[in-house]
């Protein structure tokens, strides 16, 4: 590939010719590098692997929400002919949990929510093993489900988890409530706000509610494990972090980390659905089963929907206390986090969540209360924006009825309250002018959908459509939630023509971090972008440890550890030139040929020559093959205190904010998003092609969760919509005609660059926008997020809005349909999974 | 069952059994796995291929029915490792995320350049919309395929803007 400023096509097909250019290459719109075999078919991804032998599984899943297994019968299942290995949870002896430990492999004695693995079948074939778990019989008592959080939250309900107070967790960053059904509270404590209540004016207090939701990768979940002899593991897997697998895996299995290795081909998208481990121990149980033998789980879509986990459901109470003037002098914040069953990362979105809660917005006092809660439900993982898509809904809908109560516009309420330098966060940390600009971000959304008036095309459009035209804006921040001492490094090693190979475990999913670190190793090291190659796979094995592909922390991290690489490769290179050219080292520079003296240009020693270790002209050789590593390690972060949840727990700030045009018929309700413009304050673009896609892919996923997408059980807990006939996903005739995308450049001082990340910031506030948009046009006042052309209906006519989440009308469809049966009989359809009885 | 299939122009001859579908038998009995599995279920078009001269979902076609048939496949697109023009195009344009929608995509769009040389964006839009993206949000690709009709310039190509 050339690195000319524009590439076309034809110079993706041909060979770079010996003049290329060199660099620079950070801010150039270079195409991504692993595009041409990701658009040839040539892409290998785990689904696409067959290894010698393999097997295929299939999963027993539970029909019920909440059961006892009274017993299992395998016993037909295991004479099926074809059928090498079946498990059932009795014979496993291991949990698993990221940071709390509270799930078996396969349910052991209870079931804790449908779709919940029971029993598992490796066979020669799919279908075998689809005929085999056929043959499992299972034998439940049916026990009432706790489904809704805020019954789960009594003191009196049901526990989806007695043994709480038995589980190992992370102590130093969460708080289980042994004998309640809380996995983790969260609380932080800023000022006073009972002070800040008694000098305010106006005290306006709203719940605001959305529902779990399913990532939906293309690609499914897919794992191939082999347990070879000697208990050496080769796990194949479409995860999003190799180490987090490997670590996991082996603290359940109690084995030593180096018999146990990881590769990850490419991945098809994970949107947080595939951080943390999913299927592997299961699998790799079941190749133990069979004698060794390679086995391949490939989760069904329905199966994504319901064996896998999804985003955790949130119910936010906030309580704002403001002077006429605009200012907020106290706010009240409770969140009850749906966890579903098991903990995952829930308890880590709600702690990210509550030191995230205010916003980008300065409040002087503030108390936040936030609880993870087990129901029966399938559980809550990460999902892109971890918390905070949900979170926003409800905070940005609350400025804007904040700002509706004290009557000021609503944009100018907002930023008599942003962030500016000199303001503490929630958890104390001071804001300064590098840490980024949501003023500049907020402005700049509002200027582009010309906020505050109609355009005369406008106007016109409302003329001649008797609809009406809304606009509204929404801020957004998110820093990475992670472990305040985050690590990663990087290598890149020199082949002998002087191109690079750079190696780390930060997993490409789709994000372009293999482009983004190879433009950023290809700038420092002041090579053309085609003699740096980002190695595809990552193996646990050779690749240095990365965290996890996880909270827009990529850039930043491994940015960093692949300069660090870099100047570590130069030193290297440098030290031999110095002898080379009996130089003084400060004479040294380089270029993408080789290292010369500064004052004597011609008089140098070129990189192939340096590569592998130089060889004198008698045959004397010195210093050895170029290989450069990087360590880099969060700087200055600290856990936050348990009480007060003070502390330093954010690598970076990435601020931003959207704009949104919407025409509403104000007597049906129904809607459309004309424009949407969002603004980011990403520090530094790396490659402007793939902030853009990053933006508008994010804001499209927001899109959905805004519009159309959402969990809808039954009222025995049974999932009514794992399908995408009925859980809508949005298509390209669903994205707005007008998408603008801007950015914002106040530098990171500690990111490569000066850059730092965006990946999920495009999907956060994106439906508050929306609903401002809407409220702007027709008044409706919506709280419920998604916003569905009934909700705002209902919403106009003052009807009570319908929370059919938990329905008791089950028709398996994304709409509020009126509970009492209103509806045709032969619109309703049975629920999707036979009607189970009692026992059986 | 014997089945005679002509891929890409090259013919072959496998058994099946009668219950494998025609993606089955592209990804496991002839090796070709750029068309992928999303759903299963017709509904997300990662499995678009072209069967005797329209576009299928490849998962809801049984081998059996493409015996005799021609079929092209995303592996078919590119010429002894030039891309064609539509790849080329989906390349410069960043229409391609994580790729496992890309195979089915870049045949949809040969489908709509062939039927409609110079489509409308709004019939780009139609020409795609069975073939569900989850990263990309669809502008770029859109515009990939004006590129490749012929049709990107400065007020059709969407940029990044510099506050």
């Amino acid at each position: 590939m050339s690195d000319d400023m524009e590439v076309r096509a034809p110079e993706l097909n041909d060979p770079p010719g010996p003049g290329a250019p060199a660099g620079p290459t950070v801010g150039v719109d270079h195409p991504r590098v692993e595009t041409i075999e990701k658009l040839t078919g040539d892409a290998l991804y785990t689904a696409d692997l067959l290894l010698p032998g393999m097997l295929h599984a299939k999963v027993k899943q539970s029909p019920h929400a909440r059961a006892r297994i009274l017993g299992i019968d395998t016993s037909r299942a295991e004479a099926l002919p074809g059928v090498h290995a079946v498990l059932t949870g009795h014979e496993l002896d291991y949990k698993i949990g990221l940071y709390i430990v509270d799930k078996d492999i396969l349910a052991k004695d209870v079931v804790r929510h449908f779709g919940e693995a029971v029993a598992a079948v490796a066979a020669e074939s799919p279908e075998i093993a689809t005929d085999a778990v056929e043959l499992i019989d299972v034998q439940y008592e049916v026990l009432t489900p706790v489904l809704d959080p805020m019954v789960a939250f009594e003191p009196d309900a049901p526990l989806v988890h007695p043994d709480l107070g038995s589980y190992s967790y992370v102590e130093a960053a969460f708080s289980p409530q042994p004998g309640t059904n809380v996995a983790h509270v969260q609380k932080i404590r800023k000022g006073d706000v009972e002070q800040g209540f008694a000098e305010a004016e106006w005290v306006i207090e709203r719940e605001y509610t959305n529902p779990s939701v399913q990532h939906v990768p293309l690609e499914t979940h897919v794992t191939i494990v082999q347990w070879k002899a000697g208990d050496q593991v080769t796990i194949w897997s479409s995860a999003q972090s190799p180490f987090t697998v490997r670590n996991l895996f082996c603290t359940a299995m109690r084995l030593p980390l180096n018999q146990v290795r990881v590769i990850i081909p490419h991945v098809g998208g994970g949107f947080g659905g595939k951080a943390g481990i999913h299927l592997e121990p299961l699998v790799a149980c079941l190749s133990r089963k069979a004698g060794g033998r390679p086995v391949r789980l490939q989760a069904t879509r329905e199966e994504e929907f319901s064996l896998l986990p999804c985003r955790s459901a949130l119910t936010y109470r906030i309580k704002t206390g403001v002077r006429s003037d605009g200012h907020i002098t106290a706010q009240q914040m409770t969140m009850f986090w749906d966890a579903g069953a098991y903990a995952d990362y829930a308890v880590n979105v709600t702690r990210a969540s509550g030191f995230s809660s205010s916003g980008p917005y300065e409040l002087p006092n503030a108390t936040v209360d936030a609880y993870t809660i087990y129901t029966n439900k399938p559980y809550g993982t990460a999902y892109r924006g971890f918390g905070h898509v949900e979170f926003f809904w409800g905070l940005e809908r609350h400025m804007e009825l904040v700002a509706q109560a004290i009557g000021m516009d609503s944009l100018e309420f907002r930023k008599r309250n942003l962030l500016r330098p000199g303001s503490r966060t929630m958890t104390g940390e001071v804001i300064t002018e590098d840490t980024g600009d949501p003023l500049a971000c907020l402005e700049a959304a509002a200027t582009a959908i010309d906020y505050g008036r109609l355009t005369p095309e406008e106007a016109e459009h409302e003329r001649r459509t008797g609809r009406r035209i809304g606009k509204g804006v929404a801020t957004l921040h998110k820093a990475p939630a992670m472990p305040s001492f985050t690590a990663t490094a990087a290598v890149v090693k020199m082949n002998s023509d002087g191109s690079v190979v750079l190696n780390v475990a930060l997993t490409e999913i789709g994000q372009g971090c293999n482009t983004a670190l190879a433009q950023i190793a290809a700038e420092r090291l002041r090579f053309p972008m085609h003699r740096v190659k980002v190695a595809v796979e990552r193996d646990t094995d050779k690749d240095p440890y990365d965290w996890q592909t996880v909270a827009s922390k990529g850039l930043l991290l491994s940015g960093n550890a692949t300069i660090l690489a870099c100047d570590n490769l130069l030193e290297q290179g440098y030290a031999m030139a110095v002898q080379v050219l009996r130089a003084n080292p400060a004479d040294l520079d380089h270029d993408a040929d080789g290292v010369f003296v500064r004052h004597h240009r011609e008089h140098r020693v070129t990189w192939p020559e340096l590569s592998l270790g130089y060889a004198f002209p008698n045959g004397n050789g010195i210093g050895g093959p170029l290989v450069g590593v990087g360590r880099y390690i969060a700087q200055g972060l600290t856990h936050l205190d348990k009480e007060t949840g003070q502390g330093l727990p954010a690598l970076d700030w990435t601020y931003g904010a959207h704009g949104v045009v919407v025409d509403v018929d104000p007597d049906t309700g129904e809607f459309d998003v004309l424009a949407i413009s969002s603004v980011y304050d990403v520090g530094r673009v790396v490659n402007p092609g793939l902030v853009r896609g990053q933006c508008i892919g994010g804001m499209v996923q927001g899109l959905g969760t805004a519009l159309c997408e959402g969990y809808i059980y039954d009222q025995q807990g049974r999932l009514l919509n794992p399908s995408f006939t009925d859980n809508k996903i949005p298509t390209s005739r669903d994205i707005p005609a007008r998408i603008e995308t801007a950015v914002v450049q106040t530098a990171q001082i500690d990111g490569p660059f000066g850059a730092r990340g965006v990946g999920e910031h495009p999907m956060i506030s994106v439906a508050p926008a929306i609903g401002n948009a809407i409220q702007h046009a027709t008044g409706a006042e919506l709280m419920h997020m998604p916003i569905r052309h009934e909700d705002v209906w209902r919403a106009l006519q003052s009807h009570e809005p319908i929370d059919n989440w938990i329905t008791e009308t089950p028709v398996g469809s994304c709409r509020s349909d009126l509970p009492g049966g209103n509806l045709a009989t032969e619109e309703v359809v049975p629920p999707r999974r036979e009607e189970q009885p009692v026992l059986h | 069952m014997r089945v005679s299939v002509t891929v890409n122009g090259h013919a072959f001859e496998r058994d099946v059994e009668e219950h494998w579908t025609l993606l089955r038998l592209l990804r496991e009995g002839l090796g070709m796995t750029g068309s992928k599995e999303g759903c299963g279920a017709g509904e997300c078009g990662a499995c678009t291929v072209d069967l005797n001269g329209k576009t299928v979902n490849s998962c809801l076609v049984l081998a059996v029915e493409a015996d005799g048939g021609r079929v092209a496949t995303v592996e078919g697109e590119a010429d002894h490792g030039r891309l064609s023009q539509i790849q080329a195009a989906f390349a410069r344009n960043h229409a391609v995320q994580c790729g496992f929608c890309t195979g089915g995509m870049v045949m949809s769009v040969r489908d709509l350049l062939t039927r409609n040389p110079k489509p409308t964006v709004e019939e780009i839009k139609e020409g795609i919309e069975g073939n569900f993206c989850r990263c990309t949000g669809y502008e770029q690709i859109v515009e990939a395929v004006l590129d490749a009709s012929g049709q990107l310039n400065a007020s059709t190509k969407g940029a990044l803007r510099y506050v």
